[in-house]
């Protein structure tokens, strides 16, 4: 594996009234499990079903159904896991999280409190070319997703959709690590992007695939270094947990809001009080979601219908032997193979397609131009498009035979951008494109001298003005270039324009 | 050839095959004597339509010469199994209205194998309960009388219906469930024999959750030949039920031997509670010398966490039970509370659950939930789980030390009038599981068996553990011993 150097980014620090603060930050992700079936029954997990369609007995809390584990979801977890560098325990077990909701029809969700699958791990979060926090995971568990309860259907009653009803998800808890809102959001990106090049989890936010609880709490500057010396946590603040946050842009703004809040909290002469709060994105802030009379107490215990979950180390050997190459890897390949920059290699590597796709048109082609032509011709028109890679309409293999013609010299530069128009807007093949249309290069110089002799022989006056300046030189190429459609190879017409007006 | 609604398994299985009866004489005689015998308030959901028609169909079966023992054999069946389309309330008025849409494993298996259903049977609600006195159906009513003594007396529970009915002859025999005793003790206030197999050795899927580490489905029958034939239908690997066991199922029957010569039957001191009443110790004593003339070594053990075992079964149960019974909150089935006006969905949990469940299951819902809470779940929950590990190595200890089965009291009493216990301390009624509790949360087998008559009349049961998986071994024990007691005793009818 190759190692990138990097350096700690700065916490970030908050001006208060009176003092200068920092921020202490933990999330717990919970990442729904791309598998095709539920956690605990056969269901399919299909989003976007007709309601209550998706649902087995044992989902809808019928009574006698029992759990009966999908190994499908364990592998998933433990790649995840793997993919994470993080401790897999051949031994866990499952809790019941016992709670009242008519989105959770067995009264309890089945999760992983004693016991987790995975155990302490790591991610590296990019925070510009050569700075990254390193944020240590504490834990990775399963457990069973809610249902939807849906309020805004009928003025008088609540519906509730099961079809999302015991979908496995894992929670990835991340230690304190992380400094400042930016670093948050990259972390929860730096997780998705893993997830997805694992094929764990779709996390697609919008739809609730990965959403966040954050943590924060702030401190005085040298209080968090006191705290990662004696792992004294009372030297930090009261935290409080912001749930169930699923935009990046959300998780930002929250946790600056909040810290903001406890910072004018402290200053006042107040103190913090541990809760869970919700964020509010139409007003920008942050508040508390319930009362302490109404605190759960979840009642965990180990769940009776499930023996404890046992893996071989053989089996995890077998998944870690499937494992794909991760970003990071995958970026300082791309720097050291293709000898491109970390800029580059960090927008080809940000999705595992577009990294698969810069990969096909680059094999055997140069790398450096295949990084250019991906990044700027193809990705600045799927934006326009506002198409996904997969929608492409230019493939990895068109592009790549646009890029022979040009390196083989039978194209421009200019005349590949219309190409790859051409091919976008009508498709074909390239190479037969340019033969049909005669979009070829001129590289003959008998054709690029009488070009050259005809345009000179037609304006003397510019041929003068043109010998005592030679920087004019270049209004005959252009001329010659318009003559041509702009077929004539320009290196040759430079060449030429140059001799014939004996500069 | 008696009644044929009075004939053991076996017997009617002989007569099947030899075409001596059908399915539908076998099930009409029971249908019969279940209707005439409505007073005991056995059957609570009797499906007579359904009953006949499999009967036919287990007749044609026979006729073709395909004849599995349980072939042809009408059952009455524990309401807290779920069987499809018939309703399977667990006794529970928040279950009303509901029909499943699923067979329990047992069940099906059960009809796969050709018996027959005659109806559902009453229980203590949700299982919980000694006396039956806890269901929703009301109390069901022992067939056994103090001779001439009118009063009505518990067939014990929470199986009660099942054992009234097996025991009353108004079914061949019936399916019960056992979470601390509930096979077990009914089968010793009747006269009968009841069947508690290895924990794992019948799914639980499909049969409505008590609690779960403890649940246990079995035979409740007319001898110990019948526990063996019909708990072999009953038995069996299920991958619905990831607590099932992946064990072999041995040919129960043919391991009946009523040879026990060499075999060590220990005898636990710590079951000698304070104030046994003398009868019982007597049955104690004459079953202990009938297993030593049948060629038996009787060994005095010690199983020295006993006493304990029912507090911590008192904490586990509640507690897998709050959990378990979180569900019924009249969202999506059985009853649902009718709601004022601005109620929100708390009050229709809140009205639901107390319209919905009755006292005993409020009381063990309330003692699970705080045994559970933060700050108590270690004092309670996780004690009464390192007592179970040591209740659970005091039988493994006896059993590496060369012990066979054990022999114990089934009941501390015969049956107790109806009512008797209404207004004692809720603590009394769970002393009748005191002698049961302890295989349960060991998760062994265990068997009751009738040995003799209380002098008032009534039956007692002498309870034999075994080890676990090993229900043949133990079912030849409990056989050596029945055939020893020649107990032939049956309820005078009156009903």
């Amino acid at each position: 594996m190759l190692d990138l150097t990097y350096e700690a980014p700065t916490p970030k620090v908050i001006q208060g009234a009176k003092h200068d603060w920092e921020l202490v930050i933990g999330l717990e992700v919970h990442a729904q499990v791309a598998s095709k079936a539920k956690l605990f029954s056969g269901a399919s997990t299909q989003f976007g079903a007709e309601p209550n369609s998706n649902v087995a007995f044992v989902d809808a809390g019928m009574p006698g159904m029992l759990p009966v584990i999908n190994e499908g979801c364990v592998a998933l977890a433990v790649k995840t896991g793997l993919g994470l560098k993080a401790q897999i325990n051949l031994v866990s077990a499952f809790d019941r999280k016992n709670y009242f909701y008519p989105d959770l029809p067995q009264g309890y969700q089945i999760s992983q409190l004693y016991h987790p699958l995975v155990g302490e791990g790591e991610v590296l979060v990019d925070m510009g070319p050569g700075v990254a926090r390193k944020v240590r995971i504490e834990r990775i568990h399963m457990e069973q997703d809610a249902g939807k309860s849906i309020h805004d259907m009928d003025p008088h009653m609540s519906f509730v959709d099961l079809n999302r009803t015991g979908v496995a998800l894992m929670e990835i808890v991340s230690r304190p690590d992380i400094r400042g809102p930016e670093e948050a959001a990259a972390y929860v990106g730096k997780l998705r992007q893993i997830l997805r090049y694992l094929g764990t989890c779709n996390g697609d936010m919008q739809n609730g695939n990965l959403r966040a609880d954050v943590n924060v709490s702030v401190c005085r500057p040298g209080d968090y270094e006191k705290f990662i010396e004696t792992g004294d946590p009372s030297v930090l603040g009261t935290r409080c947990e912001i749930k169930n946050m699923n935009s990046m842009r959300f998780i930002q703004a929250a946790i600056d809001h909040e810290a903001r809040r406890q910072i004018a909290i402290i200053e006042d002469g107040g103190s913090v009080v541990q809760e869970t709060r919700l964020y509010d994105p139409d007003k920008g802030e942050t508040r508390s979601m319930r009362n302490k009379e109404e605190a759960h107490d979840y009642r965990y215990f180990p769940d009776p219908d499930l023996l404890p979950l046992e893996i071989e180390q053989a089996w995890v050997d077998e998944i870690a032997g499937s494992l794909p190459e991760l970003p990071d890897e995958k970026r300082a390949r791309f720097v050291t193979e293709y000898g491109m920059t970390e800029y580059d290699a960090n927008v080809l590597t940000a999705e595992v397609e577009n990294a698969a796709f810069f990969e096909e048109v680059a094999a055997g082609r140069d790398g450096k131009t295949a990084a250019n032509w991906v990044i700027n011709e193809l990705f600045g028109r799927l934006k326009k498009d506002d198409l996904a890679i997969s929608e492409s309409p230019v493939s990895a293999a068109q592009l790549g035979a646009i890029l022979d013609l040009l390196a083989k010299d039978e194209i421009s530069g200019k005349i590949a951008k219309d190409l790859f128009e051409i091919v976008w807007t009508e498709g074909g093949d390239p190479a037969q494109i340019v033969e049909d249309r005669g979009m070829k290069q001129v590289t003959d110089t008998g054709a690029i001298e009488a070009a050259v002799d005809d345009i000179i022989a037609a304006n003397p006056a510019q041929v003068e003005k043109a010998q005592g300046n030679p920087k004019l030189a270049g209004w005959f190429v252009g001329q010659v270039m318009k003559a041509t459609g702009g077929k004539a190879n320009p290196k040759a017409v430079n060449q030429i324009v140059t001799d014939k007006l004996g500069l | 050839m008696s009644e044929p609604n009075s004939l053991t398994i076996a017997a009617a299985r002989d007569a099947l095959r030899k075409g001596e009866t059908t399915s539908v004489a076998l099930t009409e005689a029971c249908l019969a004597a279940g209707e005439a015998g409505g007073k005991l308030n056995a059957f609570v959901h009797p499906t007579p339509d359904l009953a006949l028609e499999q009967a036919k169909a287990a007749d044609a079966r026979i006729a073709s010469g395909e004849a599995p023992s349980m072939c042809g054999i009408p059952l009455g069946i524990k309401d807290l199994f779920c069987t499809k389309g018939v309703p399977s309330q667990a006794a529970s008025r928040i279950l009303t209205g509901f029909r499943p849409e699923y067979e329990s494993t047992v069940t099906r298996q059960l009809f796969e194998s050709g018996a027959v259903m005659l109806g559902k049977l009453n229980m203590d609600e949700f299982a919980m309960g000694s006396s039956n006195e806890t269901s929703v159906y009301g109390d069901a009513i022992n067939p056994w009388r103090r001779g001439n003594d009118e009063t009505a007396l518990t067939p014990g529970g929470s199986s009660g219906g099942s054992a009234a009915a097996v025991s009353a002859d108004l079914c061949l025999a019936a399916t019960g469930t056992d979470t601390g005793g509930s096979i077990r003790q009914p089968a010793a206030f009747t006269g009968i024999t009841g069947l508690k197999p290895t924990y794992g050795r019948c799914s639980r899927w499909g049969i409505v959750a008590f609690a779960s580490s403890l649940d246990q489905a079995g035979p409740m029958t007319k001898d110990v030949r019948d526990a063996a034939i019909m708990l072999q239908a009953m038995a069996g690997h299920d991958p619905l039920d990831s607590t099932s066991a992946d064990m072999p199922v041995p040919d129960f029957e043919a391991m009946l031997t009523g040879d026990i010569r060499g075999k060590v039957i220990g005898i636990p001191d710590e079951y000698r509670i304070d104030g046994m009443p003398d009868e019982i110790a007597k049955l104690w004593a004459e079953g202990r010398a009938m297993l030593e003339d049948a060629g038996a070594e009787i060994r005095d053990i010690s199983l020295p966490h006993t006493k304990y075992a029912l507090p911590a079964y008192y904490v586990i149960a509640p507690a897998e039970a709050s959990s378990n019974l979180a569900r019924y909150d009249g969202v999506r089935f059985g009853h649902r509370a009718s709601l004022a006006q601005g109620d929100g969905v708390t009050e229709m949990y809140e009205k639901t659950r107390a319209e919905g469940f009755g006292d005993e299951v409020k009381r063990r819902v309330m003692v699970g939930t705080y045994v559970l809470s933060a700050g108590f779940y270690d004092a309670y929950y996780n004690r009464a789980r390192k007592v179970r590990t040591l209740i659970k190595r005091d039988f493994d200890e006896a059993f590496a030390s060369g012990v066979d089965a054990i022999l114990t009291p089934a009941t501390p009493s015969a049956a107790f009038p109806l009512g008797q216990m209404e207004d004692a301390d809720p603590v009394a009624m769970y002393l009748n599981d005191v002698f049961t509790v302890t295989v349960n949360l060991a998760g062994l087998p265990g068997v009751s068996v009738p040995t003799g008559l209380d002098r008032s009349g009534l039956p007692l049961g002498l309870q034999l553990i075994g080890r676990p998986f090993e229900e043949g071994d133990l079912l030849n024990v409990a056989h050596t011993l029945e055939r020893a007691a020649g107990f032939v005793s049956k309820p005078e009818k009156w009903w």
